[in-house]
């Protein structure tokens, strides 16, 4: 009990940080928004397009690229959060205190999973705004933000093993455009069948693209089960990939002291 | 009068010389400048290539359409950079110490502005490069000059602006503020598609945002020819937008106190 209390204390924490620090908060909400408006405009023709899938508008189509897109830079914006915990010696205090070690990660990933929620909402408000219709309803919606919180705190652990490795924010921050090639070669921007090779070929392996499916289904089609597991099944692959490095990185940083 | 200006000229020299340094000795400061834009010309031609399958689409390389904007996009964010550059000599007291020797304010500004124009050809050579490996067309001499030269003229207005946000705010932590208002300023025009083909708001944005023109210009001989009509524009809008930006960090400069 005590431990979730600590959880809950550090995530708040990590929410309050992300929201007081405009280069923490911008790349979360401004950068996706732009691309989510400029190139639904910009590439709104697309539609027309032999092979696309039949959607209202290209922006119902960006939609859930957008939201992935904001879910990854959680991500990194966590731990480049929590690099700078470890430079600024916090990190150090909060081993030397009487709780679970994991729970310092914990409490950081919880901050990252909320960011994933809010920016999970903050796209479908823009999205009812201009226009989308939801077809699964609320509970589509929902399924949304559950499946776009779980994909931050996925994206999160691959961050806090890269801070707690390096303890370094700015080789943390030099990822950022590691997260724009994970997202180029998926399927959040472009339906796979109409991407160019050899991003075709990587998108279809690409679990982010998993992931897009899933939360775009709810959107453009009806509820669909394989499509959700094989997104979740993503989700959990990252996840537990970041979660083993994670471990790896702070049994190793606890090691050398 | 001929004495005063050799010395603000070799001010300005020693200005630019100092940013060059700063390439010299953190070589990996240029990395996100030239990175990003390429990132993103390379995902960009793969992810939305097959747009030149719609009718109207001006050419058959969504590489060579694409390249300008990534070239632009990269002057864009030299010219930020430096002003995070200026931000980071606030805080640390050391544009203090600038402002207090003799030298005029806009000469402080010039050399920061010149130190964003040519350090700006690194990122516009670097993907300009990768663009030819895969396949994008080679411009002509004059197509090629008019690119550079949009692309400089581009990082001068990044400089001015992110001067004017720097001095503004004297934080680095105002810096996405610099770096994502060129971005928009860059993708909000014909960047992804011709501008008959351009959509909603979009649309309208692209035909009265004045970096359409230039991102018009650099595109010229890339796609189609190069012509006079197609350059002076350019030329008018970022020459006015350097007064208007410059005349903003200038005064700026005059109300920082030291």
């Amino acid at each position: 009990m005590r431990t979730l209390a600590v959880v809950v204390e550090l995530g708040r924490r990590s929410v309050r940080q992300t929201f007081r620090r405009p280069q923490l908060i911008a790349p979360l909400l401004i950068i996706p928004t732009l691309l989510l408006a400029v190139q639904s405009a910009g590439a709104g023709r697309a539609v027309d397009l032999p092979g696309f899938p039949p959607v209202e508008s290209f922006f119902d189509f960006l939609l859930a690229g957008a939201m992935i897109q904001s879910a990854l830079l959680a991500g990194n914006s966590g731990g480049i959060a929590l690099a700078i915990d470890i430079e600024m010696g916090f990190t150090d205090r909060l081993l030397a205190a009487p709780i679970p070690r994991f729970a310092i990660v914990a409490g950081r990933l919880a901050g990252t999973a909320a960011m994933g929620m809010v920016t999970a909402i903050w796209f479908l408000a823009l999205g009812l705004i201009f226009g989308v219709t939801i077809e699964e309803g609320v509970l589509g919606a929902l399924l949304m933000i559950l499946l776009v919180t779980l994909s931050a705190l996925a994206f999160g652990t691959l961050g806090a093993a890269l801070a707690l490795r390096s303890g370094s924010a700015s080789v943390v921050q030099g990822t950022f455009p590691l997260v724009f090639v994970i997202l180029f070669l998926s399927t959040a921007f472009f339906p796979d069948d109409l991407l160019l090779e050899p991003a075709q070929t990587i998108a279809q392996v690409n679990p982010l693209s998993f992931i897009v499916t899933a939360v775009r289904d709810p959107v453009i089609s009806v509820f669909s089960g394989p499509e959700l597991l094989e997104g979740l099944a993503g989700i959990v692959l990252v996840g537990g990939v970041g979660l083993t490095l994670c471990s790896m990185a702070l049994r190793r940083r606890l090691r050398m002291g | 009068m001929g004495e005063t200006l050799d010395r603000d000229l070799e001010t300005i020299r020693a200005l630019v010389r100092r940013s060059a340094n700063e390439l010299v000795r953190v070589p990996g400061a240029a990395v996100p400048g030239v990175l990003a834009p390429t990132i993103f010309f390379l995902g960009l031609t793969s992810v939305f290539g097959s747009l030149t399958l719609l009718p109207g689409f001006t050419t058959d390389s969504y590489a060579s359409f694409m390249i300008p904007v990534s070239m632009l996009q990269g002057a864009g964010f030299t010219g930020a950079a430096m002003g995070v550059n200026l931000a980071r000599d606030i805080e640390l007291g050391l544009f203090d110490r600038f402002l207090a020797s003799p030298a005029p304010r806009w000469v402080l500004l010039t050399g920061l502005v010149i130190s964003a124009a040519i350090r700006s050809i690194i990122p516009a050579t670097f993907v300009f490069a990768i663009a030819l490996i895969v396949g994008a067309h080679f411009p002509g001499p004059a197509g090629l000059i008019i690119a550079y030269l949009c692309v400089m003229g581009t990082a001068t207005i990044a400089a001015c602006w992110s001067a004017v946000i720097a001095l503004k705010f004297k934080t680095q932590s105002a810096s996405p503020l610099m770096q994502t208002v060129m971005l928009a300023a860059v993708l909000c025009t014909t960047a992804y598609a011709p501008q008959e083909l351009l959509t909603g708001w979009l649309a309208t944005v692209a035909e009265y945002n004045p970096f359409t023109q230039v991102v018009d210009a650099t595109r010229q001989g890339f796609v189609g020819g190069v012509s006079w009509a197609g350059t002076w524009p350019a030329i008018v809008v970022i020459a006015a937008l350097t007064v208007l930006l410059g005349f903003l960090a200038l005064r700026g400069m005059r109300r920082t106190a030291y």
